[in-house]
C-alpha cells in the first residue's frame, strides 16, 4: 500500500504555467485575440472531426455551434437522450450585465463582482471575457425561444442573486436550466437533422487517447450493449460536468461523475484547484440514512425570504411560537448590506456556526430557516406562488410540509466544483487538442462561484469561445491522419476492457454505494465546508485504505453485456476514490482560507476567511506523476491590475 | 412501513419478461420511491441477485429519465409527480404494487423498467427548433412579447420528455409530447418563420416512428407530471390545419400583403 505525506505549500520544483491571456487593456482583450487568431476555411471544416463528450449547456451549444460551422462532430453521452443532462435541473437564472433595470450594471461590474465573489483566485482576463460575453448569450438564448419571464409590457424580466446588488439575473419560472438546456438541445438536434452531428447516447467515455503529444481519440462503453469502442478525431472537447458527487450526497444528478476529466488527467491533463469546492448554503436538509440525494431551493429565494434560527440555544419552540424578539436573523445582523443574499460561501458558513452553536432547527440540529412570512405579507400569497411556485411545490413534496404556511428548513450541501481540468484563455488543457468547457474546466469562478453564473459560463464557452478557439487550433493542425488501427488506441481500448473485466471480477461482500457513502462522508467530515490540517491528514490516511478495501472487496454482479448500473457506478466511484485523494492533497498545501475553502486554521477574529495572497495567489494545477500521493504542483500565479486585491466585505 | 412490490424483470431486449415479487420491508413514509428501490436492491446485491434496473438521475423531477408504471398508472398515483418525486407517505402500510416499464411500440424495453425513448429526439430533430445559429441574434428586448403569451408557451416547454403521456395512452400516441413542443415555439414571435414546416414535419416524424394516432382519450393530461393539457393538442391540430392550406414555403414577392 502507498503511504502518504502532505506535499509542503512551498514546493520549490513547482514550475509556471502561463494561461496565454493576450496583451492589451481588459475590455480589447477578447476582440484583439478574436482578430489574431487562426481560421479555418468553410470548405475545409467538413475535413476536421471533433470530439464533443458532453450534451450539457457547454456540449451541446459547443457541438451545436461547431457543427453549425461546418465540422464534423461526433457528441458523446452517457444519458439516454442529450436532453437529460444535469444542466436541466438548475433552478434560478443567469447574469448577464445588460443594465435594463438601469440600475448601474456594466459589463465591468459583473466582472468586478465575479472577480471579487470569487474571493480573488481567478482570472481576471478570462473573467472579463465571460462579462462581454454575457450579453450575446442572453440575445442568443431568446432567439432559440428560451421563454424567460416577461413584465406585462413584454419587456424581459429580472431577479437579484447572491454577491450582487443590481438586479442583472434572467430566468423563467424555476427552471431557467431546463429552458436553457432545451433550447441549446433543439440546436443539437437540428444539427443532428441536417447530418453535420452524430450523436452517440448511452455512451460513456472512459479514456482519452493521446497520439504524439496531442489528444486524438477517445475510448467508449456503450452503456447498452457493453461495447467498448474508440472514436479518433483532430480535436477533442471535454464538456462533462462537475464531481461534487465525490461527496456521494450533493445537489447534483446521481450520475454526475469525475470519470472523464480524471482519465483525461491521468494522461496528462493538469487538475486545477480541485480542493475549490462550493457548499450552497440553501439545500433541504438530510432526513435519513437512505438519503440518495440532496435538493437544492433556488438561491433566488433569498429574494424573498429571510434567514434566521432561535437567539436560545436548544430551543425547541416550533417556530410560530418564537417572538420577533427571540430571533436571530443572522445573515442581516451580520452582513447588512447584503442580508440575505450574501454570497454562498459567507452564508453557508456562517449556517455551519450558528448549527455548531446548537441553535440549529429540526431533526438533527442540523438546518436553520428560510422565512417567507413577511414577504407573504408585503406581497401576497399569490406573488410568491408566482415568482417560485414550483420550488414550494417541491418543498412539499419531499418534504411534506407547506411552506407557504410554515418557513422552509435548509442547510448546505455540496453543489458545484470550481476546480477542474487546467485551461489556458482558449480553454485547452496542457494537452495540446484537448479542450474542456463549463463545469468541467476551471476557469472563471476563483474560490467560489456567485449564483447564475455557471449557466452563463457554460454558453459562453460553447456558442462563443469554443467555436473560435478549436478553430484557431485546428487552422494550425492538418486534418486526420489517425484511425482506430492506430496502436495507442488499440492499447488504451485493451486498458478498458481490463479495468472493466478487473470491476466484475472481484465478486466481494460490498455494494458500490456502501463504499461511495463511506467516501462521501470523509469527503464531508474533512474536505467540506471547513477543513484543517489534522483532519485532512487523516482524511489522506483513510482514503486510500477505502481504495485498497474496493479493490479487494466491491461485488457487481452479472456481466458487461447488457445494461449493468452496479459496474457504471463502480467505474465512476473508482475515479472518485483517486480523485478525493487529489482534494484533499490541494486542500492541505493550501495553507489560507478563500472562497469556498475556509482552513479553520486561517480566520480573522470575526471568523471571516483569511486569504494570504503573499502566498497564494495562484492557481495550483497538479500532474499526475504516475504515483497518486505524489502529484507535482504547477503554478500559475494571478495578477490583478483592475481589480483592487482586498479583504471581502459584504458587510 | 412494508409493501410488496411485483416487479417486470427482463434481462435484455431479446428476453422474455416476467413478474417477480418482491418484499420491501421497514421502509420510511419519508423515502422516495426510488430511494425504496436503492434499498431493495442493496438487498438484492447481497443475496448476490441482480438488481432492479431502472431510469433515474435528477431525482428533482425535471430531468425526464425516470418513469415506469405504478399500478397501471404511469409515474404512480400523485398527480403532477415524477416517481422520483413520489414519497412513501402517499402509500399505505401493507400495500401491494406492480412496477411495469411504459409499453408502447415505439418504446421498446432495454431492461427491467428501462425502456428506449429515442423516438422523441428524432420527432424534435424534424423540426422542434427555432433555426438561430450562434452570433446571428438580435438584442433580446428588441422584440417584444406579451407576458401571457410567454407564460402560455412555458406552460408548454414545461414538458420533461418522460414518456408518461405515450405510456397512459390508449393508442400509445405521442400527440402531447409532440404538440407540447409545437405550442412552445409557436407561441413566440420568434417561432413563427417555420411555424407550418415545423408541424408537419413533427406530426409526420412521429408517424414514422410507429406511435399511435390520437383519439382524444385525454388519459395524457392526467398522467403528465408537468400538468401540460390537452388544450396544445388543439393548438396542434389547428397548426397543422392552417400548415395543410399554406403549402410549403410561400415565395414572397414585394406585392404579397
Ligand atoms: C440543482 C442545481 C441548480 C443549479 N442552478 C443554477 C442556476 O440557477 N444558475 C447557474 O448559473 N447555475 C446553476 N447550477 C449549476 C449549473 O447547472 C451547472 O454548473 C451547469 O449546468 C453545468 O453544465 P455543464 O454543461 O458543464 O455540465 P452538465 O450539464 O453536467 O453536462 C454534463 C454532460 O456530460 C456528459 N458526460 C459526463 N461524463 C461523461 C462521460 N464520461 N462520457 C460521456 N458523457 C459524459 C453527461 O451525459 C452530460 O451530457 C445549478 C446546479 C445544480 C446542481
Ligand atoms: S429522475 Fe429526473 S425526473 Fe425523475
Amino acid at each position: 500500500m502507498e503511504t502518504r505525506v502532505g506535499l509542503p505549500a512551498e514546493d520549490p520544483a513547482a514550475s509556471r504555467l502561463d494561461a496565454e491571456i493576450p496583451p492589451g487593456p481588459i475590455e480589447r482583450k477578447w476582440e484583439r485575440h478574436r482578430f489574431d487568431m487562426k481560421l479555418v476555411s468553410p470548405a475545409n471544416r467538413r475535413r476536421y472531426t471533433i470530439l464533443v463528450v458532453g450534451s450539457g449547456l457547454a456540449g451541446a451549444a459547443a457541438a451545436a455551434s461547431l457543427g453549425e460551422m461546418g465540422y464534423n462532430v461526433k457528441c458523446f453521452s452517457y444519458h439516454d437522450s442529450a436532453r437529460r443532462a444535469h444542466s436541466i435541473a438548475a433552478q434560478g437564472g443567469i447574469n448577464a450585465a445588460k443594465n435594463y433595470r438601469n440600475d448601474g450594471d456594466s459589463v465591468f461590474r459583473l466582472f468586478y463582482d465575479t472577480v471579487k465573489g470569487g474571493d480573488f483566485r481567478s482570472r481576471e482576463g478570462n473573467v472579463y471575457r465571460l462579462a462581454e460575453l454575457s450579453l450575446n448569450i442572453i440575445d442568443q438564448c431568446v432567439a432559440q425561444g428560451v421563454p424567460f419571464a416577461r413584465e406585462y409590457g413584454g419587456l424581459l424580466d429580472n431577479r437579484s442573486f447572491g454577491g450582487a446588488q443590481v438586479s442583472r439575473t434572467f430566468y423563467a419560472r424555476g427552471q431557467t436550466g431546463q429552458q436553457l438546456l432545451l433550447g441549446a438541445y433543439q440546436a443539437l438536434q437540428r444539427q443532428v437533422g441536417l447530418g453535420s452531428v452524430t450523436l452517440f447516447i448511452r455512451t460513456e467515455m472512459l479514456d482519452l487517447v493521446v497520439i504524439d503529444g496531442r489528444a486524438r481519440g477517445i475510448v467508449t462503453r456503450n452503456l447498452a450493449t457493453g461495447a467498448i469502442e474508440s472514436h479518433v478525431g483532430d480535436a477533442v472537447v471535454l464538456a462533462t460536468g462537475g464531481y461534487s458527487n465525490v461527496f456521494y450526497l450533493s445537489t447534483n444528478a446521481k450520475a454526475s461523475n469525475a470519470t472523464a476529466i480524471w482519465r483525461a488527467h491521468k494522461r496528462g491533463a493538469f487538475f486545477a484547484n480541485p480542493c475549490f469546492t462550493q457548499i450552497h448554503p440553501t439545500c433541504i436538509p438530510v432526513s435519513g440514512e437512505y438519503q440518495s440525494k440532496l435538493t437544492l431551493m433556488s438561491e433566488s429565494l433569498r429574494n424573498d425570504g429571510r434567514v434566521w434560527v432561535p437567539k436560545k440555544i436548544g430551543d425547541g419552540r416550533p417556530p410560530d411560537q418564537i417572538p420577533e424578539s427571540e430571533r436571530d436573523y443572522y445573515l442581516e445582523r451580520k452582513y447588512p448590506s447584503y442580508g440575505n443574499l450574501a454570497p454562498r460561501d459567507i452564508a453557508s458558513h456562517a449556517a455551519k456556526d450558528v448549527c455548531d452553536e446548537k441553535r440549529g432547527v429540526g431533526p438533527g440540529g442540523r438546518g436553520v430557516y428560510l422565512d417567507f412570512a413577511d414577504a407573504i405579507r408585503r406581497l401576497g400569497e399569490s406573488v410568491i406562488r408566482e415568482k417560485y411556485g414550483n420550488l414550494f411545490d417541491m418543498y412539499e413534496r419531499i418534504t411534506g410540509e407547506n411552506a407557504y404556511r410554515v418557513p422552509m428548513r435548509i442547510y448546505p450541501a455540496p453543489h458545484y466544483t470550481m476546480g477542474g481540468l487546467w485551461v489556458d484563455y482558449n480553454l485547452m488543457a496542457t494537452i495540446p487538442g484537448l479542450f474542456v468547457a463549463g463545469e468541467a474546466n476551471f476557469s472563471d469562478h476563483g474560490a467560489n462561484r456567485l449564483g447564475a453564473s455557471a449557466l452563463m459560463q457554460g454558453l459562453a464557452d460553447g456558442y462563443f469561445i469554443l467555436p473560435a478557439t478549436v478553430g484557431d487550433y485546428l487552422a494550425r493542425t492538418p486534418p486526420g491522419g489517425v484511425d482506430t488501427g492506430h496502436p495507442a488506441v488499440e492499447a488504451a481500448e485493451a486498458e478498458v476492457a481490463t479495468r472493466v473485466a478487473q470491476l466484475l471480477g472481484i465478486r466481494g461482500m460490498r455494494t458500490v454505494d456502501s463504499f461511495h457513502r463511506e467516501l462521501g462522508q470523509i469527503m464531508w467530515d474533512h474536505c467540506g465546508m471547513a477543513r484543517n490540517e489534522g483532519g485532512l491528514r487523516y482524511a489522506l490516511g483513510k482514503i486510500p485504505e477505502l481504495r485498497q478495501e474496493f479493490r479487494e472487496n466491491v461485488r457487481v454482479l452479472e456481466r458487461n453485456e447488457e445494461l449493468n448500473q452496479s459496474l457504471e457506478k463502480a467505474g465512476r466511484v473508482v475515479d472518485f476514490l483517486e480523485l478525493a485523494e487529489l482534494m484533499c492533497i490541494d486542500a492541505l498545501h493550501r495553507a489560507e482560507s478563500c472562497g469556498g475553502h475556509f482552513r479553520e486554521e486561517h480566520q480573522t477574529p470575526d471568523g471571516e476567511a483569511l486569504r494570504d495572497d503573499e502566498r497564494f495567489a495562484y492557481v495550483s494545477a497538479w500532474e499526475y506523476t504516475g504515483t497518486l500521493a505524489r502529484p507535482t504542483l504547477h503554478k500559475e500565479p494571478l495578477a490583478f491590475e483592475y481589480v483592487h486585491l482586498a479583504q471581502r466585505s459584504y458587510r | 412501513m412494508n409493501l410488496t412490490l411485483r416487479v417486470w424483470r427482463q434481462k435484455n431486449a431479446h428476453a422474455r419478461g416476467r413478474f417477480v415479487t418482491y418484499e420491501a420491508r421497514n421502509v420510511s413514509p419519508d423515502m422516495s420511491f426510488l430511494e425504496m428501490l436503492d434499498v431493495v436492491n442493496e438487498e438484492l446485491i447481497g443475496r448476490e441477485q441482480e438488481p432492479i434496473a431502472f431510469e433515474h438521475d435528477c431525482r428533482e423531477g425535471i430531468c425526464g429519465a425516470c418513469g415506469f408504471m405504478i399500478n397501471g398508472i404511469a409515474h404512480g398515483p400523485k398527480r403532477g409527480t415524477t416517481v422520483c418525486q413520489l414519497h412513501l407517505r402517499t402509500f399505505r402500510d401493507g400495500d401491494h404494487l406492480t412496477l411495469e416499464p411504459w409499453r408502447a411500440k415505439a418504446f421498446p424495453v432495454i431492461k427491467d423498467l428501462v425502456v428506449d425513448r429515442g423516438a422523441f429526439d428524432r420527432i424534435i430533430q424534424a423540426g422542434g427548433f427555432i433555426s438561430a445559429p450562434a452570433g446571428a441574434a438580435p438584442d433580446a428586448n428588441a422584440i417584444l412579447v406579451p407576458k401571457e403569451d410567454v407564460e402560455l408557451a412555458f406552460d408548454a416547454a414545461a414538458c420533461i420528455g418522460c414518456g408518461a403521456c405515450v405510456a397512459a395512452c390508449p393508442n400509445a400516441s405521442a400527440m402531447l409530447f409532440t404538440a407540447a413542443k409545437v405550442s412552445h415555439l409557436g407561441l413566440l414571435p420568434q417561432g413563427q418563420p417555420e411555424r407550418n414546416d415545423r408541424v408537419r414535419n413533427m406530426v409526420a416524424a412521429m408517424d414514422r416512428e410507429m406511435f399511435g394516432g390520437c383519439t382524444n382519450m385525454g388519459e395524457c393530461q392526467a398522467v403528465c407530471p408537468k400538468e401540460i393539457t390537452i388544450a396544445f393538442i388543439a393548438r396542434l391540430n389547428h397548426d397543422l390545419l392552417a400548415a395543410s392550406f399554406k403549402g410549403r414555403k410561400p415565395p414572397r414577392t414585394a406585392a404579397s400583403p
